[in-house]
């Protein structure tokens, strides 16, 4: 079933078309990757379908409901998160300040209570726990090397506990062994009926976690279905992962 | 080519460095691979004049390097090719490359190396009049390629040159460091993407907290087992799968 | 599934805060000296630089809870100022009330009055991002003072208002604002306190350093920005308000002064801007050294000089305010100290297995 869907989007900037009449499906529940050439708009449709920027003409939907027009927070409470391709954290904060941002609190008595309460630092600890961050709790978020930083955003989104997750590049810069425990991390989160979305060029990563994959190419859709399918089509071999597909040796 | 000697450097909040003894041998590739946070990026910007290491040396070339301004080590040979992208989005193609040059004053030359550099990098003859922000992630990282080389480095530092990079791009990007080596040059670069890395790589190191922990030619340390499993995304067939 | 090996195995950082024990002592240390200060100096000149220093340290506190945790330098905060002055005199009159304690009572009033007034003005104001905000709120500055001079039947235009005088003896007759001013400014000091402790100044902060990442991470941006903006204007109400009563006269060109909010964001700036007692230091250094120039140079308008090259000094000296200078220094030492440590550790004997 759709959860998340984009419908005929058109984003222009200047002279460059970035997004030409784009329509795309992402299941309910499942892992779906989003790959394709540089440029070719991943990281404008993620803007798009979350808020961040508004499409020229077309429709996002979230089950069912359009939210084209929404804003980032709009998009938030309708239950969807995500990473940025060059990571948004807030430097200036400590690592475990960060987290609890993402810790959510309902009404205004509870806004002035201290950020610091057992049950939310509990859950801010066990996420950074589990990225390896929890040593450097104390340290500006800002002296963090850039992977650190990612698995930083990694770790809060993950405390927001969205329904939705959309990744952009979450493994970039990312060590591999460490990879493989997010991947892990990943499958457990879907598992409890998480819906993911996963923007990556690493492509053993994309194959060996998604249930769903599809293929951008210069700003519109090229093809959508299972990992292994899309892997041997041939436009998508032309396109996108050269004739070859194994690692440079 | 290149002697780090206990090197410990930080940014003022500790050391990211701790004793970082380390030879980069002339014509080398050499691939540092490592945990997040190991100082991988600390250890090329302490190469690259970037950082002044708080204890230790650095020599090149047999003069010493360490604390000196990045201008002078530019100009002795050494020129680092950020993580983060650093091309002036609003200036051309052209200008971005020529801005490599900066420090040479011989317009004649810079025009020389300018068409040398062209012939390199065909992709980027097409785009010389667009703006440098107005290309996807793989050609921007070959400009900064391109520009890299305006220097004639004879030792080019890469912070994870594939990253972001659709795999042909990143191919691609492999392929002009064979080519840097074939001109003679020594590259010393850091990837995550270690099977690619170390594959490329005529050496390789692995950096932990701080500190080398093994050495060796790439093959060596992409094959050997404990490395593997702590370092290096554990086996590279299926076998856990 | 643990990680212990998948990223970097560094040992713990170790604390880089300045240590409780510190913190309070001097905390207490400086809350005697300004308890005693007046009693101790005697002199009416000095005990007024006092009376000013209370005022602008509650005004540059409440200007912090905005400007310093958000990031909106707001340079239109003379607004409220001037609103606690005008509706001091106003009421003082209107009410008549009898010069001297009872005066005092319309502190929480002016307090209020300003609050009620940021409603609508931030309203406006909040609606626009960080540099057109700044313009904004200048203009709107510009605007009350218009009113000012303008509507003479209620603000008697450019001769102003007056609040009378209580008839106090010359000799303790600063001592009464001076306590008071201590304690609004001290209640100022603990609001910003609980706001940086709560989960709202946590948004406040994250609002600062990446605005659209805190909206899409649920914040509700323009309800926070709001909050604190009225929570600052009270401060400054209260700010307005002991400066019409102790000076007793209330003009256009001093209420809605264009370089008050300079003065404000120095202040800040130069003690810390965003930390909690950096504002308070930079408001105790900067008017106390102004008023001390002003008295012991005045008139030949070179303390002017003097007064910006002590500020020149401090920014070069301490680039990021008093606050975050002590705080540097602390973890550079803390730092130092470990380095000294794992370098005599690594002087034994040599680490087997370092490399190949």
């Amino acid at each position: 079933m759709t959860l998340l869907g984009v419908e005929g989007i058109v984003k222009n900037y200047g002279g460059i078309q970035a997004l030409r009449n784009c329509t795309m499906n992402f299941q309910e529940g499942a892992i779906n990757g989003l790959i394709g050439p540089n440029g070719s708009g991943k990281t404008t449709l993620f803007n798009v379908m979350t808020g961040y920027e508004t499409p020229d003409s077309g429709k996002v939907t979230f089950r069912g409901k359009d939210i084209t027009n929404s804003t980032p927070d709009e998009v938030f409470a309708a239950g969807i998160g995500r990473t940025f391709q060059l990571t948004r954290i807030f430097p200036r904060l400590t690592v475990i300040e960060n987290v609890h941002i993402a810790a959510q609190r309902k009404g205004l008595v509870a806004q002035m209570r201290q950020w610091s309460q057992p049950d939310e630092r509990a859950r801010a600890l066990e996420s950074l726990d589990f990225v390896g961050l929890t040593k450097l709790s104390r340290e500006p978020a800002g002296s963090l090397s850039y992977g650190q930083q990612k698995l930083l955003e990694f770790a809060f989104i993950m405390v927001a506990e969205p329904k939705v997750m959309l990744l952009d590049e979450p493994a970039g810069g990312v060590n591999p062994t460490l990879l493989k425990h997010l991947g892990g991390r990943i499958k457990e989160l879907n598992k409890t009926g998480v819906t993911f979305i996963i923007v990556e060029h690493d492509m053993e990563f994309v194959m060996g976690i998604c249930d769903q994959v599809s293929v951008m190419h210069q700003g519109s859709a090229l093809i959508e279905g299972k990992p292994e399918i899309v892997r041997n089509d041939p436009a998508v071999l032309e396109a996108y992962l050269g004739t070859d597909m194994t690692e440079v040796n | 080519m290149l002697t780090l000697s206990g090197v410990f450097a930080g940014y003022g909040g500790g050391d990211i460095l701790r004793g970082v003894d380390l030879t980069v041998e002339k014509g080398s590739i050499t691939c540092v691979v490592g945990p997040n946070g190991a100082g991988k990026s600390t250890l090329l910007k302490v190469v690259s004049g970037l950082l002044a290491p708080r204890l230790g040396s650095v020599t090149f070339q047999g003069e010493s390097i360490a604390g000196k301004s990045p201008q002078a080590i530019l100009k002795g040979g050494i020129v680092q090719v950020m993580q983060a992208r650093s091309l002036f989005p609003d200036l051309t193609v052209r200008e971005n490359i020529e801005l490599g040059a900066f420090l040479i004053n011989d317009q004649k030359i810079v025009q020389q190396r300018f068409n040398e550099i062209l012939d390199q990098f065909p992709m980027v003859k097409d785009r010389l009049k667009d703006k440098a922000g107005s290309l996807s992630g793989g050609q921007q990282r070959t400009v900064e390629f391109a520009r890299a080389l305006m220097l004639d480095p004879a030792l080019v530092v890469l912070d994870e040159p594939s990253m972001g990079l659709e795999p042909k791009a990143a191919a691609a990007m492999y392929g002009y460091v064979r080519q840097m080596r074939e001109q003679g040059r020594t590259v010393l670069l850091v990837e995550q993407n270690v099977r690619a890395g170390l594959g490329l790589a005529t050496h390789g190191v692995v950096l932990e907290a701080g500190r080398v922990r093994l050495t060796g030619t790439g093959k060596e340390i992409l094959e050997n087992p404990q490395m593997k499993v702590l370092y290096l995304g554990g086996s590279t067939q299926q076998e856990d799968a | 599934m643990s990680t212990d090996t998948t990223i970097s195995q560094r040992p713990t950082p170790p604390s880089y805060e300045v240590p409780k024990v510190i913190r309070f002592g001097a905390l207490a240390v400086g809350f005697l000296v300004l308890v005693l200060f007046p009693l101790v100096f005697n002199n009416p000149t000095i005990s007024t630089i006092g009376v000013f220093a209370m005022i602008f340290l509650m005004a540059v506190t409440g200007w912090n809870i905005f400007s310093g945790y958000t990031g909106y330098i707001a340079l239109g905060h003379a607004v409220f100022f001037g609103i606690g002055q005008y509706a001091t005199a106003m009421l003082a009159s209107y009410w008549q009330i009898p010069p001297g304690w009872e005066t005092f009572l319309l502190i929480p009033v002016s307090m209020f009055l300003a609050g009620l007034a940021a409603i609508p003005i931030g309203l406006i104001v909040l609606r626009v991002r960080k540099h057109t905000f700044i313009v904004l709120t200048i203009a709107l500055m510009f605007i009350f003072q218009l009113f000012a001079y303008n509507l003479r039947g209620w603000t008697g235009g450019s001769q102003g208002l007056e609040v009378s005088q209580p008839p106090w003896d010359g000799s303790i007759f600063n001592l009464p604002y001076y306590y008071v001013g201590l304690f609004l400014a001290i209640v100022a000091i603990i609001s910003s306190f609980m706001i940086r402790r709560s989960k709202f100044g946590l948004s406040l902060l994250a609002i600062r350093d990446d605005e659209d990442r805190a909206r899409s991470l649920g914040i509700n941006t323009r309800n926070s920005k709001l909050t604190a903006f009225v929570i600052s204007a009270i401060f400054l109400g209260a700010a307005g308000c002991m400066y019409a009563m102790f000076v007793g006269s209330v003009y256009p060109q001093f209420s809605f002064d264009p370089a008050f909010d300079l003065e404000l964001s120095i202040m800040a700036f130069a003690g810390g801007l965003g930390t909690i007692l950096g504002p308070s230091l930079g408001a105790l250094i900067i008017s106390g050294a102004q008023q001390y120039f002003l008295i012991t140079f005045g008139g030949a308008n070179v303390f002017l000089i003097v007064y910006g090259a002590l500020f020149i000094l401090i920014l070069r000296l301490l680039p990021g305010g008093v606050v975050p200078a002590i705080s540097d220094k602390w973890r550079s030492h803390v730092v130092r100290k470990e380095q000294r440590i794992l370098d005599s550790e690594l002087e034994g004997p040599a680490e087997a297995g370092a490399h190949k």
